[in-house]
């Protein structure tokens, strides 16, 4: 049977009833769930989880799926419209998608999102559909050394980031990677900076404290400077002919979201990566190719399309080694796994001919995931309009509720509101002497995923670097990011030429 | 600001020097067998940081940044009421939280900063600081079984959750 037939059995279980009622149902309740600062993907699916076993396997993997997608959906909302990232895959959308809403262009904004979340999502279904055993086989191949090499790729795109500060954006990033070491020596097990032997500081340091600490408190009190305390009304609307206008502007935009998808799905595929370092790697690929860079991070629509196109393609891709390997991409596919085992399906290569039905269904309620996400999303855009349309002196203290509940809620420990509270304050005042924030929370993000991959290699090489240069795809990917390092450099060296 | 810039870079300094003694705890160097020691990551990163500091102040000293040759005031008197109450009003809600709970703290912040703060009307207060509370209730505790601090407020829920449960 070739892949077109078997795809057409998949959309015959996916369009039946109970199971479209689930992929709409899982649709909105994920949207939600995303839109939630604090709560993301894994948390909808994991919470949820328990109800799938009232209905078959099928069902339920199709229900979680529509969830997951959902909230990769809603994720961008939260980073629009508040400039909380409701998860760490929508850090990169908060840097062009908030100044865009304050701009008064949030409808603009989060039509951008959900499309580019569309083509990404769509473009990493029909990946997923035509080469998922090859890509599965690629995938494996790269051990610690390439995820190094990626992870510091992230890194160098980091550093266009930030303002032209050069010694300041480095500094971010790396005060961000410290703070992702802090709680237990992932090796020894031994507690490290332990600031005070406070019992916090063990469960180390979510990385939603320092975001909305930064993207919520700090941010919260930049506007309010500006503002000077004045009841400031947002100026966003919406009506169907803006919503249309900002479709066809966003055609200008389709090399930036193919990028973007085919980036993040490879990213996504990657054992352990997941759509965060795609959706950051996707952001700062696309500064960098931009003819205008100066304008990203002041509410440039590319900002938005490529981690949005990036973070759903990589979600795709993060199912692929759980599904044809038994290997999740991310937490959120973890989770898919156990329920798979749960329900008596070994996920690995087996699969595809012990279950067709239930493979084919689940790849073919992806594609009807993303449609039905993209119309949800987009039917309530007028009611997000509607709640930025709020005095700000109403909108501010219900986001300061929402950022010490939403950073309560990852860990349930009141430690982690009195360190965001502490962000917060010192980003605000590290904002005013134009200190960049975005790259510590992207480097605390990837910090845990970097070192133990660094640490790894040496332990292989026995402590020599060139592990990074010997092997091929390591090697290639180290080049290009020495490259990326070394362009801010010798501008700086350019400029003290010139003094 | 210029004042204000070489300050920060101090004390970021200072700070990444603290780092670099606290991961010090642990070995920075190379242990047989076992790789990089626990703490050689933190202790490098932060001697990157002290770097990226020393970099800061001579750029001060040499006015290359905007900050470092700007002679405005860091923060005026109005900015700094503002500030003050501000971050003290989301101070003492996180600090209410341990006592009254997240049921007693948000509505006491919402009236402070809706009526006192933001002129509001009291019918308009009193909406806000009534349904934000269930609100926030219903999703987080009964829809996704999160439960929020509750403070000396923990008994009055216990007929509340055994009408859910």
């Amino acid at each position: 049977m070739d892949i077109l037939s078997l795809l057409l059995t998949g959309f015959a279980i996916a369009f039946e009833p109970l199971n479209l009622g689930l992929i709409v149902f899982g649709c909105a309740v994920g949207l939600f769930i995303g839109a939630m600062p604090g709560l993301g993907s894994v948390n909808g699916v994991a919470i949820l989880l328990p109800m799938t076993f009232l209905v078959p396997p099928t069902g339920a993997i199709i229900f979680l799926g529509a969830i997951y997608y959902g909230a990769m959906y809603g994720g961008a909302i939260s980073s629009i419209m508040l400039g909380i990232p409701g998860a760490s895959t929508a850090v990169a959308t908060t840097f062009d998608g908030r100044p865009m809403a304050l701009k008064g262009e949030a409808d603009k904004a989060l039509i951008a999102a959900a499309t580019a979340s569309f083509i990404g999502g769509s473009v990493g279904v029909v990946l997923f559909t035509l080469f998922a055993p090859p890509l599965a086989d690629v995938a494996l191949t790269f051990g610690a050394p390439e995820i190094f090499a990626l992870m510091l790729m992230a890194f160098a795109t980091f550093i266009g980031l930030g303002s032209d500060d050069i010694p300041k954006t480095i500094f971010s990033i790396f005060i961000g990677l410290v703070f992702g070491s802090v709680g237990l020596d992932i090796i020894s097990g031994e507690p490290r900076l332990i600031f005070g032997d406070i019992p916090g500081f063990f469960h180390g340091i979510n990385f939603l404290v320092l975001a909305i600490g930064i993207y919520g408190i700090a941010e919260m009190l930049w506007t309010i400077e500006v503002s000077q305390g004045d009841v400031m009304i947002s100026q966003a609307t919406v009506s169907v002919r803006r919503i249309l206008n900002s479709l066809r502007e966003l055609t200008r935009t389709w090399k930036t979201m193919l990028m973007g998808s085919f980036l993040g799905y490879f990213v996504g595929i990657l054992p352990a990566a997941g759509a965060t370092p795609g959706s950051l790697m996707a952001y700062g690929i696309s500064k960098t190719m931009s003819k205008k860079p100066e304008t990203y991070g002041k509410g440039n629509i590319n900002g938005v399309v490529a981690p949005e196109a990036a973070n759903n393609a990589a979600s795709t891709g993060a199912m692929l080694p759980m599904l044809t390997l038994g290997i999740p991409g991310s937490p959120t596919t973890a989770i898919l796994l156990g329920g798979m085992v749960i329900w008596g399906l070994e996920p690995g290569p087996m699969v595809f001919t012990d279950h067709p039905d239930f493979v084919w269904g689940f790849i073919a309620s992806l594609y009807a995931a993303n449609v039905f996400a993209l119309l949800i999303n987009i039917a309530f855009i007028p009611a997000f309009i509607w709640v930025l349309k709020m005095p700000f002196t109403i909108l501010a203290p219900i986001i300061f509720v929402l950022c010490v509940v939403g950073g309560f809620v990852p860990t349930l420990d009141m430690h982690d509101v009195w360190l965001m509270l502490i962000f917060g304050i010192v980003g605000y005042l590290m904002r005013k002497l134009d200190y960049p924030m975005a790259p510590a929370v992207l480097a605390i993000v990837l910090g845990p995923l970097a070192e133990p991959a660094l640490r790894q290699s040496l332990l292989i090489s026995g402590g020599s670097f060139s592990i990074f240069f010997s092997r091929p795809f390591a090697g290639v990917i180290m080049v290009i990011a020495l490259v990326l390092f070394a362009l801010p450099l010798l501008k700086i060296a350019k400029s003290l030429i010139r003094r | 600001m210029r004042m204000a810039e070489l300050a920060m870079g101090v004390v970021m300094g200072v700070f990444s020097l603290y780092l670099m003694w606290k991961s010090a705890e642990l070995p920075i160097g190379w242990i047989p067998d076992e790789g990089p020691g626990g703490g050689a990551w933190p202790f490098w990163l932060s001697a990157g940081m002290l770097l990226c500091c020393i970099a800061i102040v001579i750029r001060w000293a040499k006015r290359m940044t905007p900050e470092s040759r700007s002679e405005d005031v860091y923060m005026d008197g109005r900015t700094f009421k503002l500030f003050l109450l501000n971050a003290g009003a989301l101070t003492g809600m996180v600090g209410l939280f341990h006592i009254f709970g997240a049921y007693g703290a948000i509505p006491l912040f919402l009236i402070f900063y809706l009526r006192f703060l933001g002129g509001h009307s009291w019918r308009l207060t009193g909406t806000f600081a009534a349904v934000t509370p269930v609100v926030t209730f219903l999703f987080f505790e009964i829809a996704l079984q999160k439960t929020l601090p509750k403070g000396i407020t923990d008994p009055w829920f216990e007929p509340i959750f055994s009408f859910f449960y």
